[in-house]
């Protein structure tokens, strides 16, 4: 039987740096808490040994406060080893915890971690007097840099329970916590430095707004710059040169049209790798040539954001706001993520304490923040040659249009559901980490882990998606489909009966349902409807990938109420949309 | 009790000060005191913000942000 080691500790402490130097297995650390919501396993193996190493969640208790504490506590029971990772820059405060696990009658190691740090700071730690205290094994380490690594891993063998720390009270914890930091540490004085005066004005309501403004649309210009430069100048060429002889040349050989049809276009003549819906032409082009190139560039500056410290500031100052609806500053995570990808920020709602939060968060997620592979259609399908004719404004304008209903419906929603949703909205609660410069290695590593995530997840279902479209058109389900809701679509939404296919294919992928849109011949949707069918292909409902998530996080009672929801909201807003921007 | 005693909230920022009591159920306790928040600490406010919105203090020297709410649950003095 393979040993479990579990690694324990407080949030943002750098426990999953740790579990990937241990396992070589790849996790995303940020630096910020809450970034794993729950756990991964990994092995390793020393002699002969076998071992399986666990990363838990942060927690600062045993007594857990939110969904991802009672992973952390739940994986604790399972432990035949715990590595207690401890941010040596926070002794004190993360000594709870690790006395806690010291009154197991578990073997625990424990890791002071950012040692590195606590020399900058001026903080004074004895470690080898800490480990005569606690009678456990305390080994420095840095994880960033590996630095101790080898010796944590010299003391897994050998490591017994302690008999040291008996059970007690909390009040006899903090006393005993009193006792230790004064026999094994000390803190030297220190002026204020250039990071803590950064800190300050950052998170200072009169000059951190207009930072926090202007950070979000300097982060926004970069990430259209980096994803338009990529594909002007990287993608665009290789699909065009590259590529399109290749698939021309292969077109050829087919022998017959039915073949022809499900892998490179429907209509003859020159491929236009967009709307000719083939699978390996709009199947490859859309997630590699249109939307790859701004998941890089998303992921990237998403991962600078996250490891300098900025986000738990932003929530701070963004928490009033986040209170009006129903939840608190720490809301604003899951949004960022949700930008990139809706699915980790489903995930990143487990760090908020309560159900009313949790569900306040997903449903929002759900209706109003558009994922980068949706946004980048969008943005695409404005600038698209056939449909750019029929505009009467420039391009932004629509786009605009879209952005701004739903991010006014953010709010909206947000507000009405505060009022209705049952249950109690507790107040911020959150730990500001020290800004750090982040380390151009490891952000790099973890664009890349993204980056391979989202090829691993949008290739396949995109290809499964294109064909599906291409079978319904072969067997004529998109026309019947088509007259069957052109009723609904027309008296509601002003909108042709094709659109009931745009959305339905939405659940499978966003781009992919923009990708069909523009398959239909120019002159099938005017601009205006476009704009209302963008707008509600966002918030109609999930796809299947987030459905998923959003069922295993809710549980099915509270899906299928925050799927009413969505599409009420949905359809009233396409109503009112259709009456603003069409008329009756 | 003191004259000298009051909530934090009403603690002007950058003052120090030591925290005298936490009122409040065993559940804001808890919580507090997880984070190193307990009587005999000093405490330092970095900003308030607004509206009645959240403090970010600074204990042990770690910052953190919490509530309003929770805040006039901590009673402290002014260290001269």
């Amino acid at each position: 039987m393979n040993k479990k080691i579990v690694l324990m500790g407080n949030p943002n402490v750098g426990k999953s740096v740790v579990f990937s130097r241990l396992t070589g297995a790849q996790v995303i650390s940020s630096n910020y808490p809450g970034t794993t919501v729950d756990f991964s396993k990994g092995m390793m193996k020393i002699g002969d040994q076998h071992y399986d190493i666990i990363d838990a969640p942060g927690t600062y208790s045993l007594e857990p406060s939110n969904k991802a504490e009672n992973v952390a506590s739940d994986i604790l029971k399972q432990a035949d080893i715990v590595i207690n990772v401890i941010d040596a820059t926070n002794l004190e405060r993360n000594l709870y915890l690790s006395l806690e696990l010291l009154e197991q009658d578990i073997p625990v190691i424990i890791v002071l971690n950012m040692w590195d740090e606590t020399k900058h700071l001026g903080i004074h730690i004895d470690n080898k007097k800490l480990q005569e205290t606690l009678k456990v094994p305390v080994i420095p380490l840095v994880a960033l840099t590996g630095e101790g690594i080898k010796d944590l891993v010299d003391h897994i063998q050998e490591v017994k329970p302690t008999k040291e720390i008996r059970p007690t009270s909390e009040e006899g914890r903090w006393i005993e916590i009193g006792h230790i930091i004064k026999k094994t540490s000390y803190l030297e004085h220190r002026h204020h430095t250039l990071r803590d005066r950064i800190s300050d004005i950052t998170i200072k309501p009169l000059t951190g707004l207009p930072i926090a403004i202007g950070i979000i649309f300097f982060a926004f210009w970069i990430v259209r710059t980096i994803g338009e430069t990529l594909i002007t100048y990287l993608f665009d060429p290789l699909f065009e040169n590259g590529y399109r002889p290749l698939v021309t040349a292969f077109a050829e050989t087919l022998p017959d049209d039915f073949l022809y049809h499900f892998l490179i276009s429907q209509t003859y003549g020159e491929i236009d790798f967009v709307e000719s819906l083939g699978m390996i032409t709009t199947g490859f082009y859309v997630p590699i040539a249109m939307v790859l190139p701004y998941i890089i560039a998303f992921y990237f500056i998403l991962s600078i954001l996250e490891d300098t410290g900025y986000l738990p500031r932003l929530a701070t100052l963004v928490d009033n706001i986040f209170h009006k609806l129903g939840m608190h500053g720490y809301g604003i995570v899951p949004v960022f993520l949700g930008l990139g990808c809706n699915v980790p920020g489903m995930l990143a709602t487990r760090a908020l304490e309560t159900r009313k939060q949790r569900f306040i968060a997903a449903t929002l997620l759900s209706i109003s923040v558009p994922c980068v592979a949706q946004t980048s259609l969008i943005f695409a399908m404005f600038s698209d040659e056939k449909i750019k004719g029929t505009l009467s404004f420039s391009p932004i304008i629509y786009i605009l249009m879209v952005f701004s209903t739903l991010l006014i419906l953010y709010f909206i929603v947000g507000y009405i559901l505060n009022r209705f949703v049952k249950g109690e909205s507790p107040e911020i609660f959150l730990e500001i980490p020290n800004y750090r410069k982040p380390h151009m290695k490891t952000t790099l590593k973890k664009t890349w882990m993204r980056i391979k995530w989202f090829l691993k997840d949008a290739i396949p279902w995109m290809f499964f998606g294109v064909f599906l479209i291409n079978l319904l058109y072969s067997f004529g389900v998109i026309g019947y489909l088509a007259n069957l809701f052109q009723p609904i679509m027309t008296t509601l939404f002003g909108l042709p009966g094709e659109t009931s296919i745009v959305l339905i294919s939405g659940f499978l992928r966003k781009d992919l349902a923009v990708g069909t849109l523009l398959s239909f011949p120019a002159g099938t949707f005017s601009a205006l409807q476009l704009v209302i069918i963008a707008t509600m292909l966002t918030m109609f409902f999930p796809c299947i990938a987030t459905f998923v998530v959003m069922i295993k996080e809710l549980g099915i009672p509270d899906m299928i109420r925050s799927a009413l929801i969505m599409i009420t909201t949905a359809t009233i807003v396409g109503i009112i949309l259709r009456i603003i921007l069409i008329g009756f | 009790m003191d004259e000298k005693t009051i909530s934090l909230p009403f603690l002007k920022e950058r003052t120090l000060a030591k925290i005298t009591a936490i009122d409040g159920g065993m559940n804001v306790q808890r919580r507090l005191h997880a984070l190193g928040i307990h009587t005999g600490k000093t405490v330092k406010i970095k900003t308030k913000q607004p509206f009645r919105g959240p403090l970010t203090i600074e204990v042990c020297g770690s910052q953190m942000t919490i509530g309003r709410g929770m805040a006039h649950k901590i009673q402290v003095e002014v260290i001269e």
